[in-house]
Parts: structure tokens; sequence; C-alpha cells
């Protein structure tokens, strides 16, 4: 167990997170709002894909790009039911009815798929590359990879594009943005559906990586993406993608030193220290509270 | 008669009578009513009793939580560990369990009441999270099998009982200086530490206070089911509590108990549609929600005619949350 073997395991488990963390930021640094649903978006994404994986053994590319066109489309669809109405109303309203909207996803999935933990098909050989003592495996080089190409494709998109350009005045000033002829509506609905389309593929990785799919597994896995988003800086996009790494490689660490029963509380551990010391995150910058 | 219902002896009295009258109408109930009943009306009490609590958190004071199963599984655990292991009777187990929730309220308070809003929602979300874990891997709980053995001493008129007891310390609480302070906080944070209201000494003590009616319902709720395990108090426990506080209307006293009444009884209304009473749930939390943001009771006169007939003076209707 040397420690670059860790290092491989952590930035697996870490872009996973990362991914599902930035749907959660780009939300938060619009509408200022925790859509804790996401971690039953990631859910349907992993059951999407496997559904897809099922079906006349379809490439796992196709799989994941499935799984990502299905959940942007529940993405937007959740936005436009049950958060846009909430728009105008207190923040904790809007929080009640994410709350709602991931306990109707999660017991819809017990209804269609039922509880129980299904495994995934073997989409593609897990071939194992050795060099020396330090190992990585097939899967962990794609599930890096699809995460880094997902991020590298999100970061152009918001840098360069006219809709990214929109977003970022929004996140910035959403009246001054208004003003400038932004459609708002339109803006939210595009980050809904990129951050759904993520925490989709997220899904499908994850699927492949541990093998297991379960209705539930959205819960602790959205609220350590949440964690991995709040440490990075809630509202900064390369803040998400640091602090899912960060939670990711402390997860694994922690199981390296043997302390795996505790490897639930690692992650909001880590949380509590960075918002006492440092709220705003490693990235994120300091509100000004105008009075 | 206004002056008459101001007077702390006449106050006192009545305080008396109604817990007397609670007292002896839920044990004429008990003995009436179906024991799948008296088991409902019961975990409304209970929830009701933790949802007071959180409701002096983030309905009056504005602090948002999302970690008040935390406090309800320290006073479970804590209450367990005293009656069964050290023989305490059952009331006084209760009572430790309220102080040692609310002790962890100020030990947990003192640090994470310096952030604001969301940021203190994760902190306490976090720290749910990690006492749950905690609890998993402790030998004295028995881990994640969980805690055997429990007394079911929890009867229909002591949850009764102190769930009235708990009404009227918060009606008492909010029309105090200490709660007019908790409620200056609410509406402005920076303006109420301008007037010289001390706000992080009112936050922890409304976070406190908070914590010990959520141990004080958790070591009755222990008390009724007899075995506990951490994955009661999960997340989605917290989040039980705060819709019953949200739904209800924040900060009102009446929308907690009807959102308490409401919220216990539709999962088991609704279990005729046993496969899909979790998504109607679901459903019914963002229905609401969207025709009823500031809860079932925000800004009904209801709530004013209720405060009028206990005579105490109206205050400003808000739903505003953290």
């Amino acid at each position: 167990m040397n420690i670059m073997q860790q290092l491989v395991n952590g930035l697996a488990l870490g872009s996973i997170y990362a991914l599902i963390a930035l749907g959660y930021t780009m939300v938060y640094g619009i509408i200022g709002m925790i859509n804790f649903a996401y971690g039953e978006i990631y859910m349907f994404g992993a059951y999407a894909g496997l559904t897809l994986a099922l079906s006349n053994y379809v490439n796992v590319y196709v799989a994941l790009f499935g799984a990502m066109i299905i959940t942007m489309v529940l993405g937007v669809v959740i936005e436009r039911i049950a958060y846009k109405p909430l728009r105008r109303s207190s923040r904790l309203s809007a929080l009640i009815s994410a709350i709602g909207v991931s306990i109707f996803l999660s017991s819809l999935m017990v209804r269609l798929k039922g509880p129980n933990t299904r495994g995934f098909p073997k989409l593609f050989e897990n071939r194992i590359f050795a060099i020396g003592d330090f190992q990585i495996t097939f899967y962990q080089i794609v599930i890096i990879g699809v995460a880094a190409l997902l991020m590298l494709g999100l970061h152009l998109f918001v840098t360069y594009s006219k809709t990214g350009r929109a977003m970022r005045a929004c996140a910035q000033d959403q009246d001054a943005a208004k003003l400038m002829g932004v459609n708002i509506d339109r803006v939210v609905s595009i980050t809904f559906a990129i951050g759904s389309g993520l925490a989709g593929a997220a899904g499908v990785l994850s699927g492949i990586y541990f093998n297991a799919v379960q209705p539930y597994m959205g819960l602790l896995a959205g609220l350590k993406a949440f964690a991995a988003a709040v440490l990075g800086g809630i509202g900064s996009i390369p803040g998400a993608m640091i602090g899912g790494l960060v939670i990711g490689l402390t997860e694994i660490m922690g199981i390296t030193f043997n302390l795996s029963e505790y490897k639930d509380a690692f992650a909001f551990a880590i949380l509590i220290l960075v918002l006492m010391f440092k709220p705003s995150g490693i990235l994120g910058r300091k509100a000004n509270k105008k009075v | 008669m206004k002056k008459l219902l101001n007077n702390w002896f006449v106050q006192a009295l009545l305080f008396l009578m109604a817990l007397g009258l609670t007292a002896y109408v839920s044990q004429v109930i008990n003995d009436v009513l179906p024991p799948y009943v008296l088991i409902i009306g019961l975990f409304i009490g209970i929830n009701l009793i933790m949802a007071l609590g959180l409701n002096l958190i983030t309905g009056v004071t504005g602090q948002l939580s999302l970690g008040h199963a935390a406090f309800m599984s320290i006073g479970a655990y804590s209450s367990a560990i005293a009656t069964v292991n050290f023989h305490v009777p059952f009331l006084l187990g209760v009572l430790i369990g309220g102080l040692v929730a609310g002790l962890f309220g100020l030990i947990i308070g003192f640090p994470t009441l310096r952030l604001t809003g969301d940021y203190l929602a994760i902190a306490t979300l976090g720290f749910a999270e990690i006492v749950r874990v905690q609890f998993t891997n402790m030998k004295i709980t028995n881990g994640a099998i969980g805690f055997l053995g429990i007394q079911g001493s929890t009867t229909f008129p002591i949850v009764m009982t102190i769930a009235v007891l708990t009404i009227f310390a918060m009606v008492w609480l909010e029309d105090s200086r200490n709660g007019r302070a908790m409620l200056a906080i609410r509406e402005d944070e920076v303006a109420s530490s301008a007037v010289g209201i001390n706000t992080t000494l009112y936050k922890i003590q409304a976070f406190a206070i908070g914590a010990f009616c959520a141990g004080v319902g958790g070591a009755l709720f222990a008390h009724t089911t007899t075995f506990i395990q951490p994955t009661d108090f999960g997340f989605l426990k917290s989040v039980d509590i705060l819709s019953i506080v949200v739904l209800g209307g924040l900060g009102s006293i009446p929308g907690t108990i009807i959102g308490a009444i409401v919220l216990t009884a539709a999962p088991e209304a609704l279990r005729s549609l046993s496969n899909y009473r979790m998504m109607v749930y679901g459903l019914l939390l963002i229905v609401i929600m969207i025709f009823r943001p500031y809860g079932l009771l925000g800004g009904v006169n209801l709530r004013q005619a209720v405060r009028r007939a206990i005579m105490l003076p109206k205050k400003k209707q808000t739903g505003r949350g953290a």
C-alpha cells in the first residue's frame, strides 16, 4: 500500500464527488439555493446507465451519454415544477421543496426497480496496469479521464460561450444581468441541466466503479459532494473540483490508516473545520454583508 | 380580564390547571382509544416536543439547523444508558437525556453559531453525521447492531403532559426578554447587535434549549420503541422535524402543533397507498411549499386569534427564515 496507489484511488473517488459538487456549486452561485435533490439525480443517472447498459449491450460511452441526457431532462423538469414557483420566496421553502423532490425520487426508484442493490454489467474489461509497485485499473483511468474531460468542457463552456458568460453575469448580479437582456429563466434552466448531466455522469461512473446501484445511494453521496462544494468555496467551479478531490483523498487516506468505520465522518469533520476557520472555503470569495 | 391574565400568579394557576387537565384527559383517552391510534398520538407528541425545540432555533431565532436528529440521538442513547445500565428511574432518565443533549447543544453552539445562514445549516448537518458515525462505532451503544432491552416506559399521558409543558414554556420564553431578543436576531442580526443585544449569547441559548427539547423527545422515543440504532437518527429524521416546523409556519407555535399532527399522521393515513406513500409524502412537501411557502399557518389570522385568546401581545407576522 504505497502512497501513490492511495492517491490514485482517492483521485477516482474524488472525481465522482467533484462531478456532483459542480451541480451544487453552480446552482448555489446563480440562485443561492441548495438543491438537495442532486444526490437523487446522481442515483437516477446510475439507474439510467444501468438500464441502458442492460439493453442490447450498448457501449459504455453510449450508456454514459444517454444517462446524462436523461438526467439533464430530469433536472430541468424538477426545476420548472418544484423550484421555479419558489424562486421569490424564502430559502427554507425552496430547501423543503428540494427535500420533497429527493424523497419523491428515491421512493419512485424503489417502486420502479425495487429496494435491492444491483450490480452493474461488465461493460468493458477491467485490466490492471502495473508500473512497479504502482497499479492503476482501467476503470480508474476511465473515471478520472471522463471526469477530467467533462470538467474541461464545463470550464471552456463557462469561460468562452455566450451562455457561459450569461451564467457568470447572473452569479455576479442577477438584477444587472436582467437589465442587460439576459434571460434569467433560461440561464437557470441551463445551469440545472448541466449540473444534473454531470451528476448523472457521476452516477454511471460510480455504478461502474463500485459495481453497486441502490435507490438510497444518493443521500450520502449528495451530502459529501455538498461538503466538497462548501470546502472548495460554494459558488466557485474550480473550488468544487478541488473540494471533491480533497474529500475523496481524505476518505481513502482514512481507510488506509485503518479508520474505515469512520470514513463517512471524515468529509464532515473537514467541513466543520473549514467552516470554522475559513467559512468562504478554499476558493470562495468572502461575501461582505451589507447593512 | 387582560390585567388579570398578565398576573404571574394567575398564569401559574392556569398553567397548573392546564397541566392537570391534560394529564387527566390523556389518561381517559388512553383507556378508550385503540393502541394503534394511541401510538400515533404518542409519536405526534414526541415529534411536537422536538419540533418546538427546533422552532425556537429556526423559527424564532432564525438559525437554520439541519442536525436536530443528532441531539435527539444523544438524548435517546444517554437516557437509554441511564435507565438500562444504571437503573435510573424513567423520568429522571428522560431529564438526563435532555440535559446531555442540551450540554452538547452548548458545546456545539459555541464554535458553530459564529456562522450564519446556510453555512450554519451545513455545519449542523456535518455535526449530525459525525454523531451518527460515532454512535455506530461506540461499544456502550452496541454500535450498528443497536441498543436493545430498553423498557417501554413511555405512556400517552406522560408524553402529552410533557408536550403541554413544552408548549407553555415556549409561549413564556417567546414573550420574555430573551424571546424578544431572539426574535430581533431573526429579523435583523446586525441591527439587533447594534442596539446592544448579545447575539451570540441568545443564539447559544436558543440552541441549547432546542437541543434539550430534542433530547427529551429522543429519550421518550427510545422508551417507546425499546430499541434504537444509529440509522434511526439519520439526516432524514432531521428533515422530518424541520418539515414540521416549516410546514406549520416558521416561528408559530400553533403552526408547529398542526405541523406535528399533519406530518406524523400523514404517512399513517397514506398507509392504504402502502407502496406509494413516501412518494405522496414527497409530493405533499413540494405542493404545500408551492402553495403556502410560509407554512400552513404562515400569515393566517388563526395564529393571531390563538395569541389573542391567550392574551399575548400581537407580534409581527413574518415567515422569513434564516
